[in-house]
């Protein structure tokens, strides 16, 4: 990275089933006016927009970042759409924070989003290819197997998923952004809901979220106005990745993908980490469904391969049992599923966390965070890391 | 006009059909499979053998230009059982989606299993594609009904913990 930049606005909607009050222009701007507002910005200070959302076939609308420019202040500016399916909140961030980081763009908005309503993202994840027999069921059919295999071959017990599904519900009730907010969840309830994708229970499992993200990512220079005006802190990015697999490949881990692990490398290096659990206060990743969590934490490093479960199990994860590296305090993904914006909002919740204004769900004194995201066939990875200090 | 309500959701369903040109290396799987059989590719340089391969070994990145015919049995290495319905699906629920590694293949693919109770399937277990009738087989996957147990032991978890 050649400059230092930083978050210095974030903006988010809440995250609920169904936004009938607005179209999918009034959704994005309601989250990039919050981040502006955040910043004490307004879009004639922006320089260029970077707009990210999962694959066009969930809404139908084809390229809408097209129609989106004007609703994001774009008109006449440099306006970037990335796609890299689930994984695509995050990658968009880092593709926002190239652009600053390289000197081109001194404030970048960058924002993703889904509005699963007007969609139906199970039917569009269920396409039948030509090659192949009419099997997937979504997301959930994709992974159960994989997540299977995890089991099998890690030898966790079979309640550490529901201990995930219950543990991100009951963070999600610190976070008013939470589209989930179930007071009851226990591990009964978690048990007693329908087996949607065996080993998968359906509260194992995430909602489907209308909702919108926003970040601005400021050079150095903006960081220093952006504080003098609002008084609050940035979060500095002391690094970013991304890598890529493809789906099929002889002897191919989709337990723990290459990618990952190559991906964690990079960012590490780059951050100088050198004991994830114990160089951040807390992380934001990804979790889709409940098993991702042992999964990630044995792929982000945070314990030996095999372990992630044991992690989990002891708490160490949870905020509600004091955990030393609590992970997904804003209820992750298990509680909102705007699915372009949920890889974004494991970003903005991170750089939330080190500026220290996480709300209900802050982690005391976090100065180092950890956001990840994934998507596809668990082959696109973007992560980066944001830090109360300045690099 | 202003105290009408807005206009909240309108269906605007879409129609989409697509041509899709298979090329030389998938016309080979797909003859294959119009006679009943399974058609492997193998890499020159890696040695592995690709099941419904696009011609090319993602790894090395060559042409998988020697054919290999591959038999009608392998053994599930993972699988779920899919219980949820969805727009368009077109297989009575629940049933049991496994990932398939064809004897002597080093790619498994996903494929459906039937004749047998849903609580019954494991990992391991060893199993047959079940074909069309003659007349009815096609370039197609559809040629391929499904797959079934076929009575062999458990296959080792050594033999197949690679392609999971």
């Amino acid at each position: 990275m050649s400059e230092r930049c930083a978050v210095i606005g974030v903006g988010q909607t809440v995250a609920k089933a169904k936004r009938e009050d607005v179209s999918i222009a009034g959704l994005v701007r309601e989250a990039a006016l919050a981040a502006l507002d955040d910043a004490g910005l307004t879009f004639a200070d922006i320089d260029a927009v970077v707009i990210g959302k999962a694959p066009d076939m969930f809404e139908g609308v084809m390229m809408p970042e097209l129609y989106l420019a004007p609703a994001l202040g774009a008109v006449g500016k440099p306006m970037f759409r990335v796609h890299t399916a689930g994984s695509v909140g995050g990658s968009t961030a880092i593709v926002a924070a190239h652009l600053v980081a390289s000197g081109v763009h001194e404030r970048v908005l960058t924002v993703a989003f889904e509005k699963q309503s007007d969609s139906d993202a199970m039917w569009a994840l269920s396409v039948p290819q030509p090659f192949s027999a009419p099997l997937l069921a979504g997301a959930g059919g994709y992974f159960a197997p994989i997540i299977r295999a995890y089991m099998h071959r890690s030898g966790a017990p079979g309640d550490v998923g529901m201990m995930v599904a219950v543990k991100d519900r009951l963070h999600a009730l610190k976070n008013p952004y939470a589209h989930l907010h179930l007071p009851d969840i226990s591990l009964k309830m978690v048990e007693e809901s329908i087996m949607l994708w065996d080993p998968l229970h359906y509260l194992e499992s995430c909602p489907s979220s209308d909702g919108a993200a926003a970040m601005v990512i400021g050079s150095e220079r903006a960081v220093g106005a952006a504080t003098a005006e609002t008084g609050r802190p940035p979060a500095w990015i002391h690094g970013m990745a991304m890598r890529s697999e493809p789906t099929m490949f002889a002897g191919r881990d989709q337990v723990n993908p290459q990618a990952s692990r190559d991906c964690a490398a990079d960012l590490y290096r780059q951050a100088g980490i050198t004991n994830p659990r114990k160089d951040f206060d807390m992380a934001e990743v990804y979790v889709p469904f409940s098993w991702y969590e042992p999964m990630w934490l044995e792929s982000l490093g945070f314990c030996d391969e095999g372990d992630g479960w044991k992690l989990t199990q002891s708490g160490a994860t949870s905020m509600i049992e004091n955990g030393d590296i609590p992970w997904n305090c804003s209820g992750g993904v298990l509680s909102s599923n705007p699915i372009g914006a949920s890889g974004m909002l494991r970003f903005l919740e991170s750089a939330l966390q080190v500026r220290g204004l996480a709300g209900e769900h802050q982690v005391a004194d976090a100065r180092r965070a950890l956001g990840q995201a994934y998507g596809g066939g668990s082959q696109f990875f973007a992560m980066w890391v944001v830090g109360a200090e300045r690099p | 006009m202003s105290e009408r309500e807005p206009v909240t959701m309108m269906a605007a369903p879409i129609h989409l059909d697509y041509v899709f040109t298979a090329g030389v290396a998938q016309s080979k799987n797909l003859h294959g499979l119009e006679e009943g059989k399974f058609i492997g590719q193998r890499c020159p340089k890696c040695k592995k053998v690709y099941t419904l391969s696009r011609g090319s070994c993602p790894t090395d990145g060559v042409p998988t230009d020697e054919i290999v015919e591959l038999p009608n049995t392998g053994t599930v290495t993972t699988y779920c059982v899919v219980n949820v319905p969805f727009a368009g699906q077109s297989i009575e629920i629940p049933y049991i989606c496994a990932q398939i590694l064809l004897d002597g293949a080093n790619l498994s693919f996903m494929g459906l299993i039937q004749e047998m109770p849903t609580d019954e399937v494991r990992m391991g277990m060893r199993v047959e594609a079940v074909w069309v009738e003659p007349d009815e087989l096609g370039p197609t996957m559809a040629s391929v009904k499904y797959f079934r147990p076929n009575g062999e032991p458990d296959a080792d978890y050594e033999t197949y913990k690679e392609y999971l």
